[in-house]
């Protein structure tokens, strides 16, 4: 019995089929989701998404976002979704250098826009170690 | 009487206009049809948002968050999405008069577009900050304008916040709206939106609670999901209301063009008929001189 996935980003429907497995980088760490799943909504972690589908097992990097898991269906929304095909390693390079750099100069107090460059690095690294791997 | 060589000058540079704005016009409507499709295939992101919100309101009684708790005290502050050009007819005078309606001076104002930047700081407002975002708009544009947003309510004493936008009716109807935005609303969470938008004739799934009670497991727990949820979602409102401007914006060129080009045609078509009869007099003029010199001759 298939699982139907859904990933959404506010731009346009990123996929949509019917696959055997999914796993979620949770925040409460990794989520392997089989059919008949308990219904469940979790935050997503920026990270590796992977589902298989006909026994071939495909990665994308996603961003932050929310996960809703009921029976034999998953909807992921995130921000960001990208296979490796589409990640440009130096733009994404690029992006982790500035967001590190900033980091390093603002002051240690301002806790909410240093989670907000973090969350940019934790999407930099998921990107780049997707497409290093290949 | 105007000179032949006048006449054939004027009837070339309107020419050209009416070139120019036929270009716009199309590059307009090609504009306003994609902004179309970028609001539609964001719906299936608002749905299930939506599908979420409601649920999460069921499992959380008594939900209390800073973004859902309503002020007594404060200003209010808008967020003006205008266009960053001109030439689209009236569009930006009815945003200006619909704000100037909903708004008090003392407000704070936040713009997007160069235009509506202008005007504000022209008539005197507080102009809080203004953001540029690309056309076609960006998702990665609007997030750091709903945290600034965000922020603002809740450390700036503002007491509501509300957008206010031109909502894409149909090609030749734009209507400047006001929405509130913050705080939002427990009980309108998860609701359809008080306007009709973009590809409004589009089946918009109306989400009932009864539905979609799913009885979800809530992981780490529901404030935590609803904590990472509301942002979204108002990222997610912001960036919609931003794609109705594009497409109003760029629908209201179309006309405008349009309505440029007719104009510059009917310009040209005066002006030939013009250029038509001073030739002609001039012709009669010439002939009557030389049967005159003739007959003197004679």
């Amino acid at each position: 019995m298939p699982i139907h996935l859904d990933i959404v980003t506010p731009e346009r429907k990123e996929f949509s089929a019917e696959v055997e497995m999914v796993e979620i980088p949770g925040i409460e760490g990794e989520l392997g989701v089989l059919p008949n799943h308990a219904a469940l909504v979790t935050s997503l972690k920026p990270g590796e998404l992977r589902y298989k589908l006909d026994g071939k097992e495909t990665v994308l990097a996603v961003g932050e976002g929310i996960v809703e898991v009921q029976g034999s269906s998953v909807a992921v929304l995130t921000d960001l979704a990208v296979g490796d095909a589409d990640i440009d390693e130096k733009i994404v390079e690029e992006a982790l250098k500035r967001a590190e750099d900033r980091l390093k100069e603002i002051p240690s107090d301002e806790a909410e826009e240093q989670a907000a460059l973090q969350a940019v690095i934790a999407k930099s690294i998921a990107q780049l170690q997707l497409k290093r791997r290949r | 009487m105007a000179n032949l060589r006048d006449i054939r000058r004027r009837i070339k540079s309107v020419k050209s206009t009416a070139q120019i704005t036929k270009a716009m016009q199309l590059v307009a409507a090609s504009k306003m049809k994609k902004a179309q499709d970028q609001a539609t295939s964001g719906r299936a992101y608002a749905d299930l948002l939506n599908k979420i919100l409601v649920n999460l309101k069921e499992k959380t009684e008594d939900i209390s968050h800073p973004l859902l708790e309503e002020k007594t005290e404060g200003k209010d502050l808008f967020l003006l999405v205008a266009t960053d050009k001109g030439l689209c007819g009236g569009l930006n005078t009815n945003l200006f008069k619909k704000l100037e309606a909903a708004s008090t001076k003392d407000a704070g104002f936040i713009a997007i577009g160069r235009k509506g930047a202008a005007y504000i700081s022209k008539t005197g407002r507080d102009l809080v900050a203004d953001f540029p975002v690309s056309d076609p708009a960006k998702f990665a544009d609007i997030k750091p304008i709903a945290k600034f947003i965000t922020e603002q309510y809740l450390e700036g004493g503002y007491k509501r916040v509300f957008v206010v936008f031109t909502n894409f009716v149909n090609t030749i109807s734009q209507i400047p709206h006001a929405e509130q935005l913050l705080p939002l609303s427990p009980f309108t969470l998860g609701e359809i939106r008080g306007y009709e938008g973009v590809g409004g004739d589009d089946e918009v799934k109306e989400v009932s609670a009864e539905d979609s009670k799913v009885g979800y497991l809530f992981e780490p727990s529901a404030e935590e999901v609803l904590e990472t949820v509301l942002p979204q979602f108002i990222n997610n409102s912001i960036y919609q209301m931003v794609l109705e401007a594009h497409a109003s914006e760029h629908s209201a060129r179309m006309v405008a063009m349009k309505g440029a080009t007719d104009n510059a045609n009917g310009m040209v078509k005066d002006l030939t008929l013009e250029y038509n009869k001073v030739r002609q007099a001039a012709i009669t003029n010439e002939l009557l001189e030389i049967t005159t010199a003739m007959k003197a001759l004679e």
